[in-house]
């Protein structure tokens, strides 16, 4: 059975001064997401990611099309006793020490009074909490609280957990602990979807992802299958600068350094280019399959052209 | 289902407790208590009326004060800081119980405020009366129909922080609070208009919520009974005004897209 089954989900907001403009957040979105999977929802910021959450959660209600959780439609507010989620920027009642808080939650989730501070206390510990559970939620960093929510959303012992960027705004030694948690989440049967512009993340950690741009679907599937159609290009380097042009011709991105020359060259054109070499008599000093990250096939599926704002 | 709506209402409870300007307010109430013992005594014969007035007065006001400023930001300080994404988006909490729930805490938080309020309250009436008889059981009535008060202001306050901003939740509570401690006179006004413009002013002046019956302050200072029939109407009018603006509230925000 799907963790998460969506059908042509779309949502429109009214924009404008007289609500007569029409602005679509998210186009119709179609994917489903299998049980125990790591799933990542990619994009760049405004991509219809956190719009994909809150309408799977029931906070915004969707203009067209449907979706099932764990098998229940949306309205069937019961199936959300076996969903945990993290928000984004996570704020919460700072009145309250995390120990109460979490109580707070696992009640409203319907924990039982006698299961009800094992869970709260096993949650904390999980994100090495234990020792600031007495303390007011006020007096805590960005990156503590990130953590208390990620006790929040596991508190009560969810079978699918929904994190809306969870490493955003951490340390580096938060983000791998995050990553560890989603791990052994996952290890224990759990469902994880999660959105993120983190790109090394999702590759670290998803089975599959999906790519959203401007509110639509640029492509979903297995991490690997999908850098495969983005890699295929070869790196060659070689000495003797009097091949250049004619590797260039084949299409081959080239860098002299001195004598010693690196091109990177579509995997085809890759004999075209030996041959070029060989007429040259230049040193052939290695031929090495590039490999393709997330970050390629983001930028080639989104037409992006400006890396620096998509965080590696 | 009782667990969810209680545990949330005790969490606006505990929210509000909390907090160092609800403290500062009650000191507020309890000092202008205080003063008007001192002005009873420069009031030759009166002290008692002016104690009364003054002290219910304070505590009416200073209710009313807590419960639009609290009340206010009960749905939309919420939303503002992310706070009710993790109640409603992944827990089984429908959003009618979330209302009630804030709802309750609130009249909770005010219902322990005015009993402190009060406690101070006959402490003066103690010390200037010396005793407390049957009598002084009008006084109790007093601050039932100012808890009445409470509980209908936050019900209307709740109603605007279910689609407004603070500022204007603020604004509009405010202006309801005044517009309907005038309710006899606008419905006064009304009988003396004609043809349509009378249907229009009587219409608007019965859906003003009518702060003026619950204010029986100045009759228990004289000494004026009040007449159980209208403990049982106030009674009832609030509980259907109430249950009408929770209602309006639900609607609202059962539709409302939490962006």
């Amino acid at each position: 059975m799907a963790a998460i089954e969506i059908q042509g989900l779309e949502k429109s907001y009214k924009t404008g001064f007289f609500k007569n403009k029409l602005k679509q957040g998210l186009k119709p979105l179609t994917l489903s997401v299998e049980e125990g999977e790591v799933f990542g929802c990619l994009g760049p910021n405004g991509a219809g990611k956190t719009t994909t959450l809150k309408l799977l959660l029931g906070l915004v209600f969707p203009s067209g099309g449907t979706a099932r959780i764990l098998g229940c439609e949306l309205t069937d507010i019961e199936v959300k006793r076996d969903i945990g989620f993290l928000p984004e920027q996570p704020y919460f009642y700072d009145h309250l020490t995390p120990l109460e808080l979490l109580d707070y939650y696992a009640r409203l989730s319907g924990v039982d009074s006698h299961e009800r501070r094992k869970k709260v206390d096993k949650a904390l510990a999980r994100v090495g909490m234990t020792d600031s559970g007495k303390t007011q939620l006020r007096k805590f960093s960005k990156g503590m609280l990130q953590r208390v929510g990620l006790a929040q959303a596991i508190v009560h012992d969810p079978k699918l957990v929904l994190l809306d960027e969870p490493m955003s705004g951490l340390d580096p030694i938060g983000r791998r602990e995050v990553r560890d948690l989603v791990q052994e989440l996952n290890e224990e049967g759990k469902t994880i979807f999660f959105s993120t512009h983190i790109l090394s993340d999702a590759e670290t950690l998803c089975d599959r992802v999906a790519v959203l741009d401007k509110g639509e679907l640029k492509g979903v599937g297995v991490v690997a299958d999908l850098l495969r159609e983005v890699s295929g290009d070869v790196e060659v380097i070689w000495n003797g600068a009097q091949a250049i042009p004619a590797l260039s011709a084949l299409g081959a991105r080239c860098h002299a350094t001195g004598d010693v020359v690196r091109a990177v060259l579509p995997e085809r054109s890759l004999d075209a280019a030996l041959d070029v070499l060989r007429k040259n008599q230049a040193r052939l000093t290695s031929v090495t399959p590039v490999r393709a990250t997330l970050e390629d096939y983001f930028l080639a599926r989104i037409g992006e052209t400006k890396p620096n704002e998509v965080s590696a | 289902m009782t667990g969810r709506l209680w545990a949330i209402a005790y969490n606006t409870y505990r929210e509000a407790v909390r907090d160092r300007v609800l403290y500062n307010l009650i000191l507020f109430a309890l000092l202008i208590v205080g003063a008007s013992v001192l002005f009873g005594q420069i009031s030759l014969d009166i002290n008692r009326i002016v104690l009364i007035n003054l002290g219910l007065t304070a505590i009416s006001l200073f209710g009313i004060i807590i419960a639009i400023f609290i009340g206010i930001g009960l749905v939309s300080k919420e939303i503002e800081k992310r706070t009710l994404y993790t109640v409603l988006a992944a827990r089984p909490v429908r959003r009618w119980e979330f209302i009630a729930g804030k709802f309750l805490g609130l009249v909770m938080t005010l219902t322990v405020n005015a009993l402190l309020m009060s406690a101070g309250f006959f402490a003066a009436v103690l010390y200037v009366s010396h005793h407390l008889g049957r009598g002084d059981l009008q006084l109790v009535t007093a601050i039932y129909f100012i808890l009445l008060e409470f509980v209908l202001i936050t019900a209307l306050a709740l109603l605007f922080s279910t689609f407004s901003t603070p500022i204007f939740s603020s604004i509009f509570a405010f202006s309801i609070f005044a517009v309907g401690t005038f309710a006899e006179d606008l419905r006064g006004f009304a009988g003396m208009a004609h043809g349509v413009t009378r249907g229009v002013l009587t219409g608007a002046a019965y859906l003003v919520p009518n702060f003026a019956a619950l204010n029986v302050i100045s009759q228990v200072a004289h000494d004026v009974k009040v007449e159980p029939k209208l403990i049982m109407l106030n009674t009832l009018y609030v509980l259907v005004y109430t249950a009408s603006v929770l209602t309006a509230s639900v609607w609202i925000f059962e539709r409302r897209n939490l962006k």
